[in-house]
């Protein structure tokens, strides 16, 4: 990686810009508060600690990524939050009330989609909604008529009428957002939205996502194992590692805001994204390679 | 033209191609039949005597095994008396399929021998009958029950492991006891469909309900829903395709027991005609009537297959005219990636 050989600065450096918008998040409520969270499995081959001594806190409208390899426990960490499984050892807090079982204040965006097949795009919209109904009363028209803003913030009104299975992966993931947000959650949960997406479709979501995120009212928690993802969408990263999932760093990201993808060659992202490879992939050990024998002719070299 | 290539694992062909072995699929056995009814080198093992000549117990168009006519013939022309004559033939319980086609028609505009007895119409109505109230019977409480089963472990535990005790039982195994409860009429005769199609039921409808994805549940939960909201809101419109797929082939099966439930108590319906023309030995008849049941056994299932693409447009990925045009009209004046639109659907 020649990144390393470039001087950089310390992704700890912060420009006034920058420093005062941390300051100023930190002034806001907390909505999540995540303490001393931990899980064990009991698998096949005895007890698995999947997440060990999690503690940290999400503020009022703040973009925050939980990033790690494969296996660290991302995904077991945010159906916790969800409540979508339990946990073993300590407590979540969503705006200082206990956190049990799934419910309407924690949106969830999942990475297969998860559209209900059988409803088109504005009823699938509209299922949170619908539900709420009954119990304070809002009429069938007025929740039809707050579905179609949120398919037409994500930019899909033309396929209100259509079923998920006529839609683009990219397509799709926009009906679950605007499906999430549509039940005004506190917090939105999204498990590596765009990791089935190809590369393009991949960094246009990410673009809809901050406008999203800049025009409505939503603290959101994204979990993904892209390094350059995590820069680009989020305040603050929480680098978790692996046996047993535990944070190892929560680092501010330094990058200023408004994003936009010619920041990816800016200082402060190549600082910050040199500081999370050195967390994720530490100095190449011997696991990394192959016992191969050789089996091409000498001198038939690739370099 | 392009070699077709028929021999791809999975690989689907094109729809002309299809549709004509599709067609093949019916003209092979066909073809056979035909083959071996008029072709005397294959089979024919009879003849039919057309002059008796001397032999004295030869009767104008008798069956006669064909190395027995020989022999009477040899025997005849050794004692210089007149030899019979008489046509290669197959034995009458393998007419051949033009002799069926005739009696297709035939069978439905020849009035029953007996004034009493019932049309041919009336016989296919009356087994109709049994086997729509017997599935009925039977959907109307294995439905709810096998979707009960598939979504709450309680009612699996508690009917799941008789179910699979009582399947292995013939349904056959209940005419004595169906009739002496439900009498000689029609009621053992449902008895029999809803014995022969209840248990397969539960478990098959029970089976389909498992499989619900159920990332979808987990979905609709952090969307709110709850208890009976997940049940009616997510279980029952995510497997009502599949359940009535599942209908469909059991509605197949149904068909199966209506031969064993029409000779239970006394005798009725398209089993009754069968054996009736049998025992009067016109099988041309008989095969007319057994390709009748193929028929409308074909026919339903088609137009329910037909139905269930109607009614379930999300299932069966086909899309209505509107949604098509909208795709169009989308793709052309925005953004590249919409262009995906219909990727899912080649
Ligand atoms: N249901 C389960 N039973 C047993 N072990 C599990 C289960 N779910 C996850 N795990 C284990 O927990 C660890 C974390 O998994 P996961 O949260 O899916 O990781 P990630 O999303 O970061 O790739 C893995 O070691 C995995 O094997
Ligand atoms: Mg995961």
């Amino acid at each position: 990686m020649t990144m390393h050989d470039v001087s950089l600065p310390s992704y700890l450096e912060q420009s006034p810009e920058v420093s005062a918008r941390f300051r100023r998040i930190a002034e806001r409520p907390v909505v999540l508060k995540v303490n001393r969270l931990g899980k064990t499995f009991d698998g096949v081959k005895g007890r698995i600690q999947a997440l060990h001594d999690i503690s940290f806190q999400v503020r009022r409208r703040e973009f925050i990524s939980i990033i790690g390899p494969s296996g660290c426990g991302k995904s077991t960490l945010v159906r916790i939050l969800a409540g979508l499984d339990d946990h073993s050892a300590g407590e979540i807090l969503l705006d200082d009330r206990e956190v049990t079982g799934p419910g309407r204040d924690r949106g969830m965006v999942f990475q297969g989609y998860t559209l209900f097949p059988w409803l088109t795009v504005l009823k699938n919209v509209m299922f949170g909604l619908e539900l709420s109904n009954s119990s304070n009363g809002i009429s069938g028209v007025s929740a039809e008529q707050e579905a179609r803003g949120w398919i037409e913030m994500v930019g899909l009104e033309a396929f209100a009428d259509a079923y998920p299975h006529e839609l683009s992966g990219g397509m799709k993931q926009r009906v679950a957002i605007a499906r999430a947000l549509a039940n005004r959650p506190r917090i939105l949960l999204m498990d590596e939205p765009f990791g089935a997406l190809d590369a393009q479709t991949r960094a246009k979501m990410q673009s809809y996502l901050l406008q999203i995120w800049k025009n409505v009212d939503i603290t959101i928690l994204f979990i993904t194992h892209d390094l350059e993802e995590a820069i680009y969408l989020s305040d603050r990263i929480v680098v978790l590692k692996a046996n047993p999932g535990e944070i190892q760093e929560v680092i501010e990201v330094p990058v200023e805001h408004p994003r936009s993808p010619e920041q990816f060659l800016s200082q402060e992202f190549l600082a910050t994204k040199k500081r999370l490879e050195e967390l994720i992939h530490p100095a190449k050990d011997a696991e990394d390679m192959l016992p191969i024998i050789r089996m091409t002719q000498v001198g038939d070299d690739v370099y | 033209m392009a070699r077709a290539r028929y021999f791809i694992i999975w690989k689907e062909l094109d729809p002309r191609r299809r549709r004509v072995f599709q067609v093949f699929s019916f003209i092979i056995p066909l073809a056979v039949w035909s083959l071996v009814s008029y072709c005397p080198a294959v089979w024919h093992p009879m003849v039919r005597v057309s002059d008796p000549g001397s032999i004295g117990h030869f009767r104008v168009d008798a069956m006669v095994q064909k190395g027995a006519f020989y022999r009477e013939n040899a025997k005849a022309l050794a004692e210089h008396r007149k030899p019979a004559q008489g046509v290669l033939a197959n034995p009458v319980y393998l007419p051949a399929p033009h002799e069926v086609a005739k009696s297709f028609y035939k069978a439905f505009v020849t009035p029953p021998r007996l004034p009493e007895e019932p049309w041919l119409h009336e016989s296919l109505w009356h087994s109709i009958k049994i086997i729509i109230w017997g599935f009925l019977i039977s959907s109307v409480i294995a439905v709810p029950l096998g979707i009960l089963a598939g979504t709450y472990r309680i009612f699996s535990y508690m009917t799941e492991p008789f179910v699979e005790f009582f399947r292995y039982l013939p349904a056959p195994a209940f005419a004595a006891l169906s009739v002496a409860v439900l009498g000689i009429y029609d009621g053992p005769k449902v008895a029999i469909i809803v014995i022969g199609t209840f248990f397969q039921q539960v478990l098959m409808i029970s089976n389909t309900t498992q499989r619900l994805d159920p990332a979808l549940l987990e979905a609709a939960q952090t969307l709110g829903a709850r208890g009976l909201k997940l049940f009616t809101r997510v279980v029952i419109p995510g497997i009502l395709p599949d359940v009535y797929r599942d209908m469909r082939i059991l509605l197949g099966w149904a068909w199966t027991y209506l031969i064993v439930a029409e000779v239970v108590g006394n005798s009725t319906g398209i089993t009754w005609f069968i054996n009736q023309q049998a025992k009067y030995r016109i099988y041309d008849n008989v095969y007319a009537a057994i390709i009748m049941i193929g028929i409308i056994g074909i026919t339903t299932d088609i137009f329910l297959a037909w139905l269930g693409s109607e009614l379930f447009v999300w299932k069966s990925r086909k899309r209505s005219i509107l949604s098509r045009l909208r795709t169009v009209y989308t793709t052309s004046r925005t953004e590249p990636e919409t262009a995906q639109v219909s990727h899912d659907n080649a």
